[in-house]
């Protein structure tokens, strides 16, 4: 790869390496994620996919390597511009204050919006057509502290969207979802982000919904070493054997890669 | 979004406030009425009533709505930074703090404006000391904070109840007054009237902020807050509000804990109407009560803290029924 910014892609890490408390996340990790593109990252519990996520939102360090978004490195953009070309959902909301599911929603414009600014009709429209994408429009004025946690999930996405970034963080999308809306959800996404020429980033547990909606796959092994490639390179029963520490069976199935533990 | 009941919310609140200040002038012990205050105004003419309007119930009611408003401001932004309804202005040791300071200058026999400067510094006496011991790394916690404020305030406490159990009587009278927070003696001065319209300004300014902020710190950072600088913001202000609250009128409960969850369950949860409705309510909430403080045992006065208490819990508890019932339905 050549060591000038690639500015096609959407992100791109150089020789990126991670450690918290001492452990090493990843070491010399070169990410690309091209317009379109769907990332999965899977690791046993505790080898840093969220660590990984929160660093690429600069919430904390990397111990070494740059982190270069549309070709320009994560700290040369100002934080409120950097908001409106990544976003993140997180694996767990806080609402501790009451408010309703439209208010909730608005919260992604505040990134486009000038000081002073209040939200207009058509930030209004943006949040209610992402709330009925997500199919909670009718929801709209509920307090959200009445939703179940499957319909608090699908709020944090349609918050997400109403934020519309360039590049989608998604820390367990699957969180609280059945497997209907995990499905229903993730293709959404995909299809917004195909559609959009977006980015899109996902830390799963989840190896099937990984294989079904990513391009590539970036699996964490637990001491700073991964393996990085395409589906088919990367979700094999060797690898995720040895990733989990457990017998993982891969089959074909009506032209789609199944796994599960033996 | 500006709703239309928000707008509603606010011009009500006005017009209340109108008032509230036209109820605060007509109240007192001597024979001062509703229809004397407004001839007073329409066609001044001088004399005894002029003076008492002008030099005693005018300063007074000012002095009162500046000091509710301060604290129900405050109250709106530590609810939001210790991310706790029941946060309070006074929830990381201010009162203690000033009410040291302010008890030490009663002890001492100094009056009147010594004691609101002792009051203002001992409370921010107090918030650096919190701060300076609940700092780990360059970052404080929400319940770092909240633990380090009320075991402080603990400390507080017992150096308030040395100087009352050791203070000649006449003084532990006044000081009584003071910590149940009394009016009777208040005047706002301009600096105080500064500090709270700057505090708005600047309060306003960060008010989408704010919002995002309710949603956690790493949500806010996510939306690009700078998150560790409008923390630090808000703390100095909400500081500086409680400092100044506390310098006009000693230690008022209830207001910052009340009145930002009065509105919140009225409907206003945006901060951008949040911060204005507080200042307008909590000012009003707390002539109101002034009034009554001097009205219902004229002309003997009682402290304003005491009727807060005896007017708010009801009402809160009242508003909090009434839309718990709407929520189940």
């Amino acid at each position: 790869m050549s060591s000038t910014a690639n500015s096609n892609l959407i992100l791109e890490t150089r020789d990126l390496t991670l450690s918290i408390a001492g452990r090493a996340i990843c070491k010399q990790l070169n990410l690309h994620i091209a317009p379109g593109q769907c990332v999965g990252i899977l690791g046993q519990n505790g080898t840093g996919k969220t660590t990984l996520l929160h660093t690429l939102m600069q919430f904390r360090k990397a111990d070494h390597g740059d982190i270069l978004l549309e070709g320009k490195r994560l700290d040369e953009w100002s934080k409120k511009t950097l908001a409106t070309q990544l976003g993140i959902l997180f694996q767990s909301t806080q609402d501790i204050m009451p408010s309703t599911v439209l208010e909730t929603a608005l919260i992604g414009r505040h990134p486009h919006l000038a000081d002073w600014q209040w939200e207009d009709v058509q930030d209004e429209q943006i949040a209610r057509n992402a709330l009925a994408a997500m199919g909670i429009a009718d929801f709209a004025q509920r307090e959200v502290n009445t939703l179940s946690g499957g319909e608090r999930q699908r709020l944090a996405i349609a918050t997400l969207l109403t934020q519309q970034p360039r590049l989608f963080l998604l820390d367990e999308p699957g969180n609280h979802l059945d497997i209907a809306y995990q499905v229903q959800s993730l293709n959404l996404l995909r299809k917004h982000v195909l559609e959009q020429q977006a980015g899109l980033c996902m830390a799963t547990h989840d190896i099937n919904l990984a294989a079904r909606f990513c391009d590539q796959i970036l699996l964490l092994l637990g001491d700073g070493e991964f393996v990085l490639g395409s589906c088919a390179q990367v979700l094999t029963q060797e690898h995720l054997s040895s990733a989990y520490a457990c017998e993982i069976r891969r089959i074909e199935l009506e032209g789609r890669a199944v796994f599960f533990p033996a | 979004m500006i709703q239309r009941q928000q707008i509603v919310l606010l011009v009500l609140l006005l017009a209340l406030t109108l008032l509230g200040f036209l109820i605060s002038f007509s109240s007192g012990s001597s024979q001062l009425g509703f229809r004397e205050v407004i001839a007073q105004f329409l066609n001044p003419s001088p004399g005894l009533e002029q003076q008492i309007l002008y030099e005693l119930r005018i300063p007074r009611s000012i002095a009162a709505f500046v000091t509710g408003a301060l604290l129900a401001m405050s109250g709106v932004i530590m609810q939001v930074l210790l991310r706790n309804p029941l946060a309070d202005p006074y929830i990381l040791g201010i009162s203690g703090g000033a009410a040291v300071a302010a008890l030490s200058a009663i002890s001492l026999g100094l009056g009147g404006y010594w004691i609101s400067y002792a009051a203002f510094f001992g409370a921010l006496f107090s918030i650096v000391i919190v701060f300076g011991l609940a700092r780990s790394s360059h970052n404080w916690s929400a319940t770092r904070l909240l633990l380090t404020g009320i075991v402080v305030s603990a400390g507080w406490g017992a150096v308030i109840n040395i100087l009352l159990t050791t203070s000649a009587n006449n003084s532990v009278y006044s000081m009584l007054f003071w910590l149940m927070g009394d009016l009777s003696v208040s005047r706002a001065g301009f600096v105080s009237i500064l500090i709270l319209v700057l505090g708005l300004l600047g309060m306003m300014y960060f008010a989408r902020a704010l919002n995002v902020l309710s949603r956690g710190d790493l949500q806010a950072s996510a939306l690009g807050v700078n998150v560790p600088r409008l923390k630090l913001i808000l703390y100095f202000t909400a500081s500086v509000l409680t400092a100044c609250a506390v310098s006009i009128a000693g230690t008022i409960g209830f207001v910052g804990l009340v009145i930002p969850h009065m509105l919140r369950l009225l409907g206003a949860r945006d901060h951008r109407v949040l911060i204005p409705a507080s200042l307008l309510l909590g000012g009003n909430f707390l002539m109101i009560a002034d009034s009554f403080a001097r009205t219902v045992i004229a002309p003997q006065q009682l402290p304003v803290g005491v009727v807060t208490a005896v007017i708010g819990v009801p009402v809160f508890l009242l508003i909090l029924r009434h839309t718990g019932k709407r929520i189940r339905e």
